[in-house]
């Protein structure tokens, strides 16, 4: 059974900006194949799993309190199930690294990365998380989290507007929906 | 300012403070190349609103030592340890010479001129937690030796809050002794979000500095900004037109009420109230979108200029904030219905966390904290700038000290904000917003001080300028550094639940400590 | 009335019908216990969805949306994540009581959610000493808590469990204490017997006074047994991240989430069954056509319509009020709670002694 195209309810496949890279992930993944039953399987688990992406609550700065905001009254992360921040890394699905990360807390951040059970997603917020941002010149802040975790989705901006923090768990979202649990490698190992 | 010998400035100092300054308003460190490292201190008397500045400077770069001047200031503690950190500057006497910001294996001090980048790559180690500090004593011969100290015995349950932890506000970490729930002692470790934003400031030209001081007290972007464009207005001798003065007086109230909104929220959460969390966000949204509409921005607004602001105000702007007026006052009333009147909510407020009036000028607490503990400390009061001596407003002082005190003095501040917006809102007089200003900023030599009430306290910049189109050094009086540096007076005998109460009362913004 | 022990009677007498009387009623368990197991995953569900839209309705928020109409089935997708997820074992505990904690929990939980009469006849568990049995079946949960706290090797676990084991042993006197009250009005114990007795008026408003004040203590009490706002100190998110469950990762912590919302409808269940009639329809003395009316609305449909109305309550409870502080909890207790308890108690003896009640 083949892996489909990632859809979100309400919005037009065509609009997503980058769906050329999800489709050559979809195109990778349905090389091996998969049997119809184990492929349905999966889509049972990918569907759980992306629509119950819990969040750690977890936030260095200034974006720390736009998360806030999507999660408080008007822009409501509730309605996509991203309601149950946990406050232990135990129990949360994604981290979204919401600001700034410094030399000093960047080993705590990887072993918060570390005590995550798995399958765990990494979001990097913020112009601090995807590169440095405003700081990338000063000798005490780490130049993007993707140098220290696997980074699935970056959400631009100075603090990006909530819609964009939505639009860019709906991205996980989709992402989420192109795994295979039962059988097949999710991604091609680069050799080193 | 006068400037005094390393031998004589512990004499001199306490001469000062026999005198009556008490309030150490701000301690520097300095690193003047050829004249040696030092430390400038901003001194003022909370009776009578003086000011003074004294500096002084040892050539020694190998081993540099200055007298601690702890036991006059309590603020001295963690600022002298500040300066350790950036300069090396050991203070003889301190009682805990450690690194406030940076690792304990950091290599060399950042804010030396001479400071080489190389050294320090990034280390993925885990920080082993050794709770062994050491300190300075001069012996009698003039020697100075190093002494070990134990914080925390090994036989101590201590728990570890932070730094990723829901209720300490961003990524601050504490260690606590405690014996069953009570705690013993309590140990604040800084530096998770430090940014170096000082150092920064050092290689940026005057308006580019600008963008960064938004991000220090993200929920006093404007107070902030606001005081590095005065600073640097002093300095070029620059006039603001009245209509700057006015949209800067009626940003930062809607600024603080902005900030005492999230304040409400956060405590809410704290204390386990999560709907209240979320009715201050929904009002906070409404402020938002003026922010918005006029800046551009929600939560950093980069809105102040050198010599103006950014951009003029929205056209339907003054409708849209006494709209938003009207209906905070009644939504005021619902919040004080939900929890100020709760049985619980006095519970856990009344009598907990008390900071007597003494601690809060050593200490150096401004803001609410401040100004729940007795003390007159408001910047707006003290020394008006922008529209603040022409505008009546109360200066809101409780007695108690406690964190109930501390929450209501905040929730009437946003009264007295929506006071001074609403005198303000319908005369902003006609002129442009924004002073021609040259395309590279050259200050001249000197070095100047000013202040502004951010939402949780007296945020001041001192700048030093060498003639350059740099600053020389920019320092930022914190806000937060204070009112972290009262947790450990403040909680002991508390109980770990008070402490999350006094946390969120004290209403410290982390990145704003750490900068 | 429907009387569900119709139906068992039939399937009974159907087994017994060409297997031995043996083999007959060992299916009988097994198929029971398989029903009591789903019924208590589809209160789980529906409870968490209750919670998450009821919290939401107070916030200004809309709640779950996008899963199903309205959100109707995000419990499922979080069902399926929470399944495959993960299971973390963590160094440096003590293995066994780590991974048996939740089991205790959710046994205990289960034992006494299969003594709750839901309709008529509808019994799993009912004998003699019924409530009796209920106490003592749930209070083995907070040995669980206790072993899931100290097993984790994690401070705030431990804090959690230490604080979860005083305040839960505490409020157990009071909760037993107001359904004692009840209990001296009805002078029986068994289940069955208690709402039968409440086919003339519920115990909240034959009880006078005490049974009232019993009602409104046991809410307080039930709500701190079961760890939920305001006495939510065991899993204080803002204080202990997660409390006694910092360590639980995937289903074991599943198996905490779950049995914390079962529990409070169980706690709302036994509130329903004794004081507000449980499957019995509203009667009134004297309004024989009401009456009959009343009647032809099912059992269950009373039982699981006030069971929700107090688990509504206590939601309401838990999403006004801030958290109290470990001490403030004990004195509520132990100066207000149990006094008041043992009083009102007094009362009722008083009360049905001189047969003052109607």
């Amino acid at each position: 059974m083949e892996i489909k195209k990632p859809t979100i309810k309400g919005i037009p496949y065509e609009e997503w900006k980058n769906n050329d890279y999800l489709e050559d992930m979809v195109r990778q993944l349905n090389e091996n194949g998969t049997n119809v039953v184990v492929g349905c399987l999966d889509d049972l688990i990918n569907w759980g799993r992306s629509n119950s992406l819990w969040p750690l609550t977890f936030a260095t700065s200034c974006c720390g309190i736009e998360f806030m905001a999507v999660g408080a009254a008007r822009y409501d992360f509730a309605r996509f199930g991203f309601e149950v921040t946990r406050a232990s890394p135990r129990q949360a699905d994604m981290i979204m690294v919401a600001g700034t990360i410094t030399h000093k807390m960047a080993p705590v951040l990887k072993r918060l990365y570390d005590q995550m059970a798995d399958p765990k997603y990494v979001v990097a917020v913020g112009g601090c998380a995807i590169c440095g941002g405003p700081f990338k010149k000063s000798y005490h802040v780490l130049q993007g989290v993707d140098k220290i975790l696997p980074v699935d989705v970056y959400i631009p901006g100075c603090p990006p507007r909530p819609e964009a923090l939505l639009y860019g768990m709906m991205q996980l979202q989709r992402k989420v929906k192109l795994e295979k649990f039962f059988g097949g490698v999710n991604r091609k190992q680069d050799k080193e | 300012m006068i400037t005094i010998e390393p031998e004589k400035i512990h004499k001199a100092l306490a001469d000062l403070r026999s005198e009556g300054y008490d309030f150490l308003r701000s301690l520097t460190g300095m690193d003047w190349g050829e004249e040696g490292l030092g430390v400038v201190y901003h001194l003022g008397k909370t009776t009578t609103g003086e000011n003074t500045v004294v500096k002084t400077a040892t050539l020694n770069r190998e081993h540099p030592e200055l007298p601690s001047v702890c036991d006059l200031w309590k603020a001295a503690e963690f600022n002298e340890r500040e300066v350790y950190d950036y300069f090396g500057i050991r203070f003889i006497g301190h009682p805990d010479m450690r690194r406030l910001y940076l690792r304990e294996d950091w290599v060399g001090h950042p804010f030396r001129k001479d400071y080489d980048e190389s050294l320090n790559p990034l280390r993925m180690t885990n920080e082993e937690p050794d709770d062994v500090t050491h300190h300075y004593e001069e012996l009698p011969d003039g020697s100075v030796i190093k002494k070990r100290e134990v914080i925390f015995d090994q036989d101590e349950y201590i728990i570890n809050i932070g730094p990723q932890h829901p209720a300490t506000h961003g990524v601050l970490r504490f260690r606590v002794s405690l014996e069953g729930e009570i705690i013993k002692k309590l140990d604040v470790h800084c530096g998770y979000i430090h940014r170096g934003i000082e150092k920064m400031c050092e290689s940026l030209t005057y308006p580019q500095t600008l963008a960064l001081t938004d991000r220090l007290d993200y929920l006093a972007a404007h107070h902030n900004r606001h005081a590095l464009c005065m600073c640097i207005e002093k300095a070029l001798g620059l006039e603001v037109s009245e209509r700057v003065q006015y949209i800067r007086t009626i940003m930062d109230e809607l600024q603080r009420i902005d900030s005492h909104l999230l304040f409400f929220s956060c405590l809410c959460m704290d204390l386990g109230a999560l709907t209240a969390f979320f009715y201050g966000f929904r009002d906070r949204e409404k402020i938002l979108d003026i922010f918005e509409a006029t800046t551009g921005g929600r939560l950093i607004q980069n809105y102040n200029t050198i010599g103006g602001v950014q951009a003029d105000i929205a056209p339907d702007f003054v409708k849209k904030v006494k709209e938003f007026i009207a209906w905070l006052r009644p939504t005021l009333k619902e919040y004080h219905e939900v929890f100020t009147g709760n049985i619980i909510a006095h519970g856990r407020l009344d009598g907990v966390g008390v900071l007597s009036r003494e601690d809060a000028i050593s200490f150096g607490a401004t803001g609410g904290t401040g100004r729940a503990s007795g003390w007159a400390c408001d910047v707006r009061k003290r020394h008006p700038y922008a529209m603040y001596s022409k505008v009546d407003f109360k200066e809101i002082i409780r007695t108690e000290g406690d964190c109930f005190a501390r929450y209501m003095v905040r929730m009437d501040e946003i009264v007295e904000s929506m006071n001074i917006i609403e005198q303000l809102i319908d005369n902003i007089p006609e002129g442009s917003f924004q002073e021609k200003t040259k395309a590279i900023i050259k200050l001249p030599e000197g070095s100047w001080y000013s202040a502004v009430e951010g939402s949780r306290g007296e945020f001041g910049v001192y700048l030093e300028s060498r003639g350059d189109k740099y600053p020389y050094r920019l320092k930022f009086r914190s806000t937060g550094l204070p009112l972290v540096s009262i947790m450990d007076t403040v909680c002991r005998g508390a109980k770990i639940a008070d402490l999350i109460a006094i946390g969120g009362t004290v209403d410290y913004v982390v990145p704003d400590i750490d900068r | 009335m429907f009387d569900f022990s119709i139906v068992t009677q039939w399937i009974h007498s159907l087994l017994t019908s060409f297997l031995p009387e043996e083999v007959a009623v060992f299916i009988e368990c097994v198929a029971i216990g398989v029903c009591i197991l789903l019924g208590y995953a589809i209160i789980a569900i529906i409870m968490i969805f209750m919670e998450r839209k009821v919290c939401a309705a107070f916030q200004c928020r809309l709640g779950p949306m996008r899963v199903g109409p309205w959100g109707t089935i995000q419990v499922f997708a979080d069902v399926f994540k929470m399944l495959i997820k993960e299971i973390i074992a963590i160094r440096h505990s003590d293995k066994f009581l780590y991974n048996l904690a939740p089991y205790i929990v959710i046994l205990a939980s289960i034992l006494a959610f299969s003594c709750l009469p839901f309709s008529k006849g509808m019994e799993v568990l009912d004998f003699n000493v019924g409530i009796f049995f209920l106490m003592a079946a749930s209070s083995i949960g907070v040995v669980g808590i206790l072993l899931a706290g100290w097993s984790s090797n994690n401070k705030y676990s431990l804090i959690g469990a230490m604080r979860s084991g005083a305040q839960m042993i505490s409020y157990e006197l009071s909760t037993s204490l107001s359904l004692l009250t009840i209990i001296v009005l009805t002078d029986t114990m068994q289940f069955s017997e208690i709402v039968e007795r409440q086919a003339d008026g519920w115990f909240l408003f034959k009880g006078h006074i005490p049974a009232f004040i019993a009602f409104v203590i046991y809410l307080i009490a039930g709500n701190a047994e079961v760890n939920r706002g305001p006495f939510d100190l065991p899993e204080a998110e803002s204080e202990l991240t997660a409390g006694y469950h910092t360590e639980y990762s995937g289903m074991h912590f599943g198996l905490f989430y779950v049995a914390e919302f079962v529990n409070l409808f169980i706690i709302a269940g036994v509130a329903a069954t004794i004081f507000l009639g449980g499957w019995m329809p509203l009667h009134i003395p004297g309004l024989d056509g009401f009456n009959t009316i009343m009647d032809y609305i099912p059992g269950f449909v009373w039982f699981f319509g006030k069971a929700f109305f107090v688990v509504w309550i206590l939601m309401w409870f838990k999403w006004t009020f801030p958290r109290l502080r470990i001490d403030q909890i004990l004195t509520l207790e132990w100066k207000y709670l149990v006094p008041i308890g043992l009083l009102n108690l007094l009362l009722m003896v008083i009360i049905v002694v001189f047969d003052l009640h109607f």
